[in-house]
């Protein structure tokens, strides 16, 4: 190699040396390639009545680990000083991929040959090749970490300064948007959605993100709400206003109970505890059949009503409809946007309580807590008492969320309560930014709508959920909008209303 | 009295293969202090490829059980503590030194990438296995009630005894296994000291790993069943198993899914199979409100 006659070997010398680590460290990453998708991606396994049989699909192989080498020699230029070299080969690659994707017909073939049989995965690996060639620009543009200013800690700052403006401006477009144009049914619906998810959040955050106590069972308090609105309209006939304050205070006691015993444990044990508990009432919803329907679950729970006015086309026997009492046309979206309108109120009332919380002496013992355990036992706060108040707050409004939920759905099962939606709400607040209320919004949005605005590619979606769970942690591991500074601020200068010294004390 | 006797092997059985997946557990927290919650998943992935590794042997024609089995577990475990190495890799290793639930969501994620993987490309439905092992020993003879010791599962508790062995070799007489140490003790002073730390803690999960590939052939060939759903289960159980003989220690692995493997047959035999879950739970529950550093766990001294 070295004395090839076309080239001055005085000149080859310095890239062969440059190049030779990052073609064998790419060498070794192909390798470690093959051996992970040689057989698992290689061959499937079919089930016939002759037994398993195989399926082969190596060329799919082929091209994982091909895209395994090329983008680890990318990824060393990247990374080692040669930006440009590494741009020109992401920003190839993407551009060919962008080539072979946009021009597509009905043939299914385009101008390019495209690496894999099936769409999504191209534009996957698409996304994620323009994804490094705009890292490689900053790289090359600025000079520095490549992080966009908002991301900054000078960004971060002011962006947090701006956090009330954006929070009422966010607000202000939640409560005006069912009347746009284009608010459809779909929207509606995903909303809803997205805002159950983002009260769950900011209940669990009281949990994780205020007091430190990291939950992985926050599901058994949704469920315990969702079922206490169950089984009370079912049993004793109450009807979603009635039945909210119920959920809310049995979630709560629920909350203390369960807490009582295991708050003495420090993290990943209380974390493994939390998700046991999560297990066990799931297994107990499944197996107490006589009471609470087992697997089959409950049907026919009532809809929230608007002062007890029903939304249906036709009135019960001597009772009013909301459309007929207000004199409009029936449209079943009305009853989708009432839905909204209450859970939006729900998750404001949750954030404004978190909001106040914080600056009670018990909302500041909880971040105290969070940050040093030893030391507030020291400053005479107990602790067990302490964790007990955030773990039975949050409880209480992850059991008003599983009420609406019970209303919302009008049928609950154990199926929804699984440890996925555990996680799932865990990766919300924790992808926010741990403490940060509107970080919830943005992880809601991120980790629940858009999701929701692929169903197409349902197969995709938890995989591509996962692996962006994981990207976006390794991106930033702190969260997306992370702040852990304390609420009170004594800096000099920079007196914030809650700074005053003589304000509570804990 | 049969009755016992028989939960009791079987209880052994079940738990050596908790043991097995709970050494990784414990491996990986004593070692970076954090909750690896895809070893469940690596696990399944394990048995996934033991079965495919047997259809691929089958197709190439080879018949002859025991070396058939052999090679199964030595790939299935090659290509599981790949996926070992490479989940270490990629989501933990770059956010070591950062703050603590950053691995564990990192984890939490790689787990749900696995399972919806696996369920990609594999499907959703479960693949049956032919049984490789049959027969088994009558224990006990004229009584009604006849107590069988099956082949499958004396090689199971057979193969634990002999890896126990090995490991035990491993981690305490060898290089490996005393930078392993080192690590656990202090990672900054291993490092000072010539320890290569990044690679002791990508063994250690290649180690776990293989352990649970083991685990998961096993399984596969003793259910003659796996779905891409097993992990989950298996690993929170697993996890349990770990914490109740004392997270960080190895023997204390072993122990506890032995024991929670026991307390899973008696329960299911004496009380109720649907509430087996519940039992291993509720002492899970009450072992860390009674005896928080497990049974063989060394109390740890919070320093300020």
């Amino acid at each position: 190699m070295r004395q090839t006659s076309l080239f001055d070997p005085a000149f080859l010398r310095p890239i062969l040396a440059f190049l030779r680590p990052i073609l064998i460290d790419a060498a070794k990453a192909a390798g470690i390639a093959t051996l992970l998708t040689v057989f698992m991606v290689g061959i499937r396994t079919v089930d016939n009545p002759q037994g398993l049989q195989a399926e082969y699909r190596f060329d799919d192989v082929f091209t994982a680990v091909a895209i395994v080498f090329f983008g680890r020699i990318a990824l060393s230029l990247l990374s080692g000083g040669r930006v440009l070299a590494g741009l020109v080969v992401v920003g190839g690659f993407s551009a060919w991929m962008l080539i072979a994707l946009l021009t597509v017909g009905e043939t299914g073939i385009g101008l390019l040959p495209k690496p894999f049989a099936s769409t999504v995965v191209c534009w996957i690996v698409t996304l994620a090749a323009i994804g490094f060639s705009l890292r490689g620009f900053f790289l090359l543009t600025r000079g520095d970490k490549g992080a966009p200013a908002v991301f900054k800690e000078e960004g971060a700052l002011s962006l947090r300064r701006m956090t009330p403006w954006i929070g009422a401006a966010l607000i202000l477009f939640a409560f005006v948007m069912p009347w746009f144009d284009f608010a459809n049914r779909r929207i509606m619906d995903m909303a809803v959605l997205v805002l159950t998810y983002v009260m769950l959040g900011w209940g669990l955050n009281i949990v994780v993100g205020l007091a430190g106590l990291l939950d992985l069972g926050y599901v058994a308090f949704y469920a315990v709400g969702a079922y206490t609105f169950a089984l009370t309209s079912f049993y004793f006939d109450l009807g979603f206003w009635v039945a909210l304050p119920v959920c809310g205070a049995m979630t709560a006691f629920f909350g203390v109970m369960l807490g009582f015993p295991v708050l003495r444990l420090r993290g990943d044990y209380l974390a493994i505890v939390t998700l046991g508990f999560g297990e066990i009432i799931r297994v107990i919803l499944i197996n107490w059949w006589w009471f609470t329907g087992g697997p089959d679950g409950i049907r026919g729970i009532p809809r929230p009503t608007f002062f007890g006015m029903e939304f249906r086309r036709k009135p019960r026997e001597g009772e009013e409809t909301f459309h007929s009492f207000f004199d409009l046309d029936y449209s079943s979206v009305d009853r989708i946007v009432y839905l909204y309108y209450i859970i939006l109120l729900l998750a404001l009332i949750t954030n404004l309580f978190t909001m106040r919380m914080r600056r009670l002496p018990v909302g500041r013992a909880w971040e105290a807590l969070r940050e040093d355990e030893v030391a507030c036992r020291a400053l005479g706060i107990n602790p067990v008492n302490t964790k007990l108040t955030a773990f039975g707050l949050g409880a209480m409004f992850g059991g008003f969320a599983g009420c609406f939920f019970a209303a919302r759905q009008g049928f609950i099962s154990p199926e929804s309560f699984t440890f996925i939606e555990s996680a799932v709400i865990l990766a919300i607040v924790v992808l926010g930014g741990l403490g940060s209320q509107i970080g919830v919004v943005i992880a809601s949005i991120l980790l629940i709508g858009v999701p929701e605005l692929f169903r197409e590619l349902q197969e995709y979606r938890m995989l591509a959920f996962g692996g962006g769970m994981v990207l976006v942690m390794v991106w930033r591991p702190r969260g997306l909008l992370s702040h852990r500074d304390p609420t009170v601020r004594l800096f000099k200068g920079r007196r914030t209303k809650s700074a005053r010294p003589s304000e509570g004390t804990a | 009295m049969e009755p016992f006797l028989q939960f009791l092997i079987n209880g052994i059985t079940l738990g050596s293969i908790y043991g097995l997946i709970a050494i990784g557990y414990t491996m990986v927290y004593g070692i970076i202090g954090m909750i690896n919650f895809a070893h469940g998943d690596v696990y399944m992935i394990g048995a996934f490829n033991a079965v495919i590794v047997y259809l691929v042997l089958g197709i190439l024609g080879v018949t002859w059980v025991p070396l058939a089995l052999v090679l199964v577990l030595l790939l299935a475990v090659v290509l599981t503590s790949t996926y070992g190495w490479a989940v270490e890799r990629l989501a933990y290793r770059p956010l070591r030194g950062s703050f603590r639930l950053a691995p564990l969501i990192t984890a939490i994620g790689m787990s749900i990438f696995l399972q919806n993987y696996v369920q990609l490309l594999q499907g959703a439905r479960n693949k049956p296995l032919p049984p490789v092992i049959q027969g088994s020993f009558d224990l006990t003879s004229g009584s009604d009630f006849v107590v069988k010791l099956g082949f499958m599962q004396i090689l199971i508790v057979v193969t634990t005894v002999a890896l126990m062995v090995v490991f035990t070799y491993l981690i305490t007489k060898t290089p490996l296994g005393r930078s392993q140490r080192a690590c656990e003790q202090d990672q900054k002073m291993a490092s000072l000291l010539g320890v290569d730390v990044n690679r002791t803690i990508g063994l250690t999960f290649v180690i776990g790993a293989s352990l649970a590939a083991v685990a998961g052939f096993m399984v596969t060939l003793y259910y003659g069943v796996v779905d891409f759903y097993i992990g989950f289960l298996a690993g929170i159980k697993a996890f349990t198993a770990a914490v109740l003989g004392g997270i960080g220690s190895l023997p204390g692995a072993m122990l506890g899914g032995i024991l929670i493997g026991l307390i899973e047959a008696f329960w299911s035999g004496y009380f109720s199979v649907e509430y087996k879950d519940v039992a291993a739970f509720s002492i899970l529950v009450l072992v860390l409100i009674f005896r928080p550093t497990g049974l063989l766990g060394r109390p740890d001294i919070e320093k300020v």
